[in-house]
This record gives C-alpha cells, structure tokens and sequence, in this order.
C-alpha cells in the first residue's frame, strides 16, 4: 500500500546502521538496536549512555542533528523495560529527522510496593541535580527510574524534562531545576503512568476535600 | 581561582580610580548575581544603600493578567522598571488531556486534541489525523488534501488576526482589535458553511474530510481572499507608520538565532530572526509541495521583525489558499477504507456491509497496528508535533503533543531580561503563546 504524503526525510538503512557503528565504535556499547518504521528512522540506545550517543551526534561533522525538536516519554506497561524517553532530534542541514529511545527499566517493578508508585508522593525537598531519586510508600523506598538529563547538550529539553519527570516520574540527572511544571507543585503520584487510572479522580473542589478529606492518599 | 582574580582586578581598578579623586562606583563582580529559577533575594550587604527605586521587588504577574494571553504567571524581579530575572509558571488550565486521550477510541481522540491549542484546532487535527493515517498507511485522496490545506491556511489566517488584534491592544492600539475581528468573524463564518462549527470544527478524518465543501462556498472563500490583502493593507496602514507602535517594538525584545535555534524556538519567532526554517517547504506534506509559496524572514529578530513576519505570512496563507482553491481536484473527499472510514450515509439503508461497518466503528472503532510515530507540521507558532504510540487496541497507548507554545516559552526570559517591563508586555504579545497549547 502507497505511503501517505510526501516521505519524512531520514537516514536510510544502510546509513542508520553506519550511524549505529560509529557511535558504537565511540562509545561501546550505547546504541543496542536500530529500527526503521512507519518512515521513521529509531536508534534505541542504553540510557547510561545516552549522552554520549546524543553528544555524538550533535557535534559530528557530517550528522549535525543540532536540533532536539521533542522530548517527551512514554510507559510500555506490560512491556519490559518499562518507560522509554524519546529524543526527536532534527538535522536541519539535511532536513532528516532521527528518533533515539532511551528505554529505562522501572527499577520498583520487583518491589512488593511498585504497583503503588503510580500514586506515591516524591521526597520533599527536592534539591536540584540530585541523583537517583526514591519515593515513599509506607514509608518505604522506592526508586523511580533516572536518566541523564540532556540540558547542557539542548536547553529546549529543560521544560519538556520537567513534564517527562512530572507525567512520569522519570528523574533526569543533573536537570538545573527538576520540579513539576503542569500538575500542582504538591500533587502526588504520576499521572501519565499506564497504572495511574483514567478518570476517577476527583475534582480538586473544596467540597471534595470535605466530604472526603484526604482523598488523594 | 578566577574569583580571587576578579577580586584583585576590582581591588586595582577602585585603589586607582581612588587616587584620581573618582568615587569608585563599581559594583562587587561577586555578588550573587541572578540566576534562573533561582530564589530571588535581596542581597543583604547593599540594603539601605540603595536608592528606594533601586531596589528588588519580586512580583507575581498574572496568572489573571489581561495582557498575558490566558493564564500564565510570570514571576518577575525588577530593579525599578527594569527586568532583572523573569520565571513563566504554567500549568492553571492543564486539563489532562493527553491522559483522557488514552481512554477514548481513536476517531473520538479528534475534539479532544483540537481543545488543545485552542486558536489552531484545524493544526491540532491535522496533526493527530496525520500521525494515525501513517501509521494505517492510508492515503487520502488528493481532494482531502487540499480541503486540508485550505482549512488550515484559512485558521492560521484566523490565528494570526487574532494575534494582532490583541497584541495590537497591549501595546495600545485600540481599533486593531475590531478590524482584526472583523475578518477573523468571515474565517469562522466560513468554517460553519463547510464544517458546521464555527471554532473547534471536528472537519479532519483519519483518511480525509469530513464532507466536501457546499454549494456556494468556492464563491464566498473567493470573496473573501479578494477582499482579505487590501484588509492587510489596512491593517499595515494602521501599524507601520504609527510611532507608538514602532517605539514599542523596534529593537525590543532581540535574541540571536543561534540561541532562539538552542532553546527549540520554531515557527515565526525564529523565522524573524532570520531563519528560514518553514516545515512546509522542508518536509511538505499534504499539497504544500504543489504551491507556490515564500518564507517571510526577517533580520534583527527584534518584536518588529515579529510583526513583519507574521504580517507576510498572512499574505502569503492567502495565496496559497487561491491556488488550492484553482487546483481543487474532483474526486473523493475522503479516502475508500471500510474498515477506517464511516460508509456514506446513504448506504446503511441499502446495503447490510456497510451497517455493519457502521455499527464497528461507532461501537469499538478501528485498531491501529503496534507502532509509534511522530509527525510534525507547521502550525501558525511553529512546529506542532503529534506522538503516538498504538499497541493494537482501538484506543492510542499515548497521545503527546509537541506544543510550539510551549517550547517558545523558554525564549522569553531571555527576551526580556535587562528590558523594561513595559517591553515584557510587547515581548509577551509578540511571542504569542496559548496557554491552552502550553497545559494541555
């Protein structure tokens, strides 16, 4: 069946795979896989390297993807690994567009606690570039899943981290100002998570807090 | 190290300026100075010497402000009328939407992501219709595609006259405000003849339109691109030699594209700093390929610049809707995938296949096949990007949407820092954001 459209420019696959090696040959180890779908081009690579990998790329003469278009996450609930943060990166020389996906395992999933992270609250106070992060629940901790943040490397990435951190809770190290940034500052849980119910959720009107107090624990 | 040198240099240059007779008046290099998102405080060591107009005041603008657009609160610090450090805080009209997206089948996705960017619903739906279609692979009918692109030229036309009729207004032009309605009101008259809706339309389909154009609406779409560049014409007369107007715009608010093309700024904001990035001509999709268009760009980058811009812009949105208009091929307006696409309306009385086609895909709707996908096009603010990830149910695992609005926000800090406040309110008109784009 014909594609719709006009074709999205990109790395074909002989090129992703160059890509591939090349940044394997910098860094062993930071691209696992490749995937070329839907007219888009995918490196998936591990998030302990992902800088490197996205640095690589920036600054190669010859790649230049200098521009992060978009960064957001996405939870693959029952999928192992679990959240995965997606670098829509543009080369505007060549008008290609390059998708890497850092695929992060959900470090509480063995935990007898971890289905409950959706909706436990993060330590307060939060101190900015901190490191892993651990949340509570019963007083336990948890630790929520960290990635490098890419905000040296791309300073558009620091609103979009912050509502990857916010929908997710996925912590993004060395982020200058890690807080939320749509949901209120005190809000507990993570909403955009798989395990996070749709709907339900009541209306944050005084009458609410009234009839049942403390209903968001 | 470096500190303890700026010390010394500083230590040299008051000992010497000392022994001229000159009271030294130069202010601690070391001084904490202002930082983003940092706590705002006033420096202990120079309370009470300064001058009362000298001192910090930290403030909260809006987030119920007439001139911000919607509710945004920007935390701004001043020294007198001067900006020192300014913190958008967003988030008052987040509404979840790509959360309730997650729970609804893909066709009934479509009202709820066009509420988003709520002066672009048209782009919106492209956008989420566009990403689906690809990862269907259905192609839609040449027809579709420019009924899309009228529509969308004819939004960012109502986009961009709802801009400066208010940005017009924060700077103090009045009457700009009603000429800009005026022609804002044929759009959306326009857009009830095709779509039945005036804003918020639900007109796109994942495989084309909804129903074709009627009777009569070439004549009046005719009329009004006739009509519409003398209108810009007017509006230019208004503005462009109008010295309030140019004092308050002309060399404010300039970032250089280096740093605009850092902080992922698209769309006219970059384009007026001399830019020519336009995803139309870059990666066209739909029928933008077929016409023939220009890129305004400007210079300086400067809220002038801004206005120019999007003032071109309009003229050319105009064009390019008289030449889809003159090149409208006949044909379907919708593409001829049962399994995607309602049946005609006509045939659930005569034929048994299409009412049970009908009943699958208002009951359940269709599944799309795993796979995840983003596709961006150019909205009137700048790249509008839509991802979705399927997982092979009837109802998208994830819907997000790249807001260009939001992305920009981060360029006004460094817009308006060491202006004067009164140039925050020009900056915050010529940025243009929409608060219901940046909370989703």
């Amino acid at each position: 069946m014909a594609k719709p459209g006009a074709v999205v420019p990109m790395p074909d696959a002989p090129g992703l795979e160059l890509i591939a090696q090349e940044i394997n040959a910098a860094q062993p180890g930071a691209v696992t896989e490749t995937a070329l779908e839907n007219d888009h081009a995918t490196l998936i690579v591990d998030p302990a390297h992902v800088l490197a990998a996205l640095r690589w790329l920036r600054d190669t003469e010859g790649q230049r993807y200098t521009f992060l278009s978009s960064l957001h996450a996405a939870d693959y609930l029952p999928a192992t690994p679990r959240f995965a943060v997606h670098y829509e990166l543009l080369s505007r020389d060549r008008t290609e567009r390059l998708n890497v996906k850092a695929l992060l395992a959900d470090p509480a999933a063995g935990s007898p606690n971890g289905h409950r992270v959706a909706r436990a609250s993060a330590p307060e106070p939060r101190t900015p570039g901190s490191e892993a992060e651990d949340v509570r629940v019963d007083g336990e901790a948890v630790p929520l899943p960290t990635i490098d943040s890419c905000v040296e490397l791309f300073p558009t990435a620091e609103f979009q981290e912050r509502e990857a951190y916010d929908m997710f809770g996925i912590t993004f190290a060395g982020h200058p100002d890690l807080r939320r940034i749509l949901m209120p500052e005190d809000y507990v849980g993570w909403p955009q998570r798989r395990d996070f119910p749709v709907g339900g959720e009541p209306v944050l009107f005084t009458h609410n807090e009234i009839e049942t107090p403390r209903w968001f624990e | 190290m470096a500190e303890q040198r700026l010390r010394d240099e500083v230590a040299e240059d008051e000992r010497v300026l000392t022994e001229r007779g000159v009271a030294p008046e130069i202010e601690d290099p070391t001084a904490p100075l202002v930082q983003a998102g940092a706590r705002i405080e006033r420096p202990p060591d120079i309370e009470g010497e300064l001058e009362p107009e000298q001192e910090l005041m930290t403030i909260n603008m809006g987030p119920h402000h007439p001139a911000t657009h919607g509710v945004l609160r920007l935390i701004v610090t001043l020294r007198g009328e001067e900006v020192l450090d300014l913190k958008p805080v967003v988030g008052y009209v987040h509404t979840g939407i790509e959360k309730n997206c997650e729970d609804k089948a893909y066709w009934k996705v479509i009202p709820y992501v066009e509420r988003m960017d709520y002066l672009a619903y048209f782009f919106n739906m492209e956008a989420f219709c566009g990403t689906v279609e690809r990862l269907l692979e259905i192609e839609i009918p040449d027809r579709a595609k420019y009924l899309r692109v009228i529509h969308m030229e004819l939004n960012r036309l109502h986009s961009h006259l709802v801009w400066l009729g208010t940005s017009a207004l924060d700077v103090g032009a009045i009457s700009m405000f009603w000429y800009c309605f005026r022609e804002r009101d044929k759009i959306l008259d326009l857009f009830e003849m095709s779509a039945g809706q005036r804003m918020h339309t639900r007109y796109f389909q994942v495989g084309g339109v909804f129903e074709d154009i009627p009777l009569g609406y070439e004549r009046k779409l005719r009329e009004f691109i006739a009509d519409m560049p003398s209108r810009i014409d007017q509006y230019e007369a208004l503005l462009d030699r109008n010295e309030i107007f140019l004092r308050r715009t002309k060399g404010v608010g300039a970032v250089s594209r280096e740093r605009l093309l850092e902080l992922g700024v698209t769309g006219p904001l970059l384009r007026a700093a001399g830019e020519p990035w336009d995803l139309r001509k870059s990666m066209p999709s739909l029928a933008y390929c077929d016409l023939d268009f220009k890129i305004p760009v400007g210079t300086v980058g400067d809220c002038y610049d801004r206005y120019r811009v999007r003032v071109a812009e309009m003229r050319e949105s105009v064009r390019i809707i008289e030449q889809a208009l003159d090149g409208l091929p006949e044909g379907p307006w919708i593409a001829d995938e049962r399994k995607y696409v309602l049946p005609p309306r006509d045939e659930l009385s005569t034929s048994m296949e299409a009412l049970i086609h009908h009943f699958k895909l208002v009951t359940e709707g269709y599944r799309v096949p795993p796979g995840e996908l983003y596709y961006s096009i150019e909205g009137p603010r700048g790249e509008l990007g839509c991802f979705v990830v399927a997982d092979g149910s009837a109802k998208p695992a994830r819907v997000h949407f790249r807001d260009p609005s939001f992305t920009n926000l981060q360029a006004f800090r460094d817009m308006c820092v060491g202006g004067y406040i009164a140039d925050l309110i020009a900056n915050l008109a010529m940025l243009d954001p929409i608060l219901g784009g940046i909370d989703r």
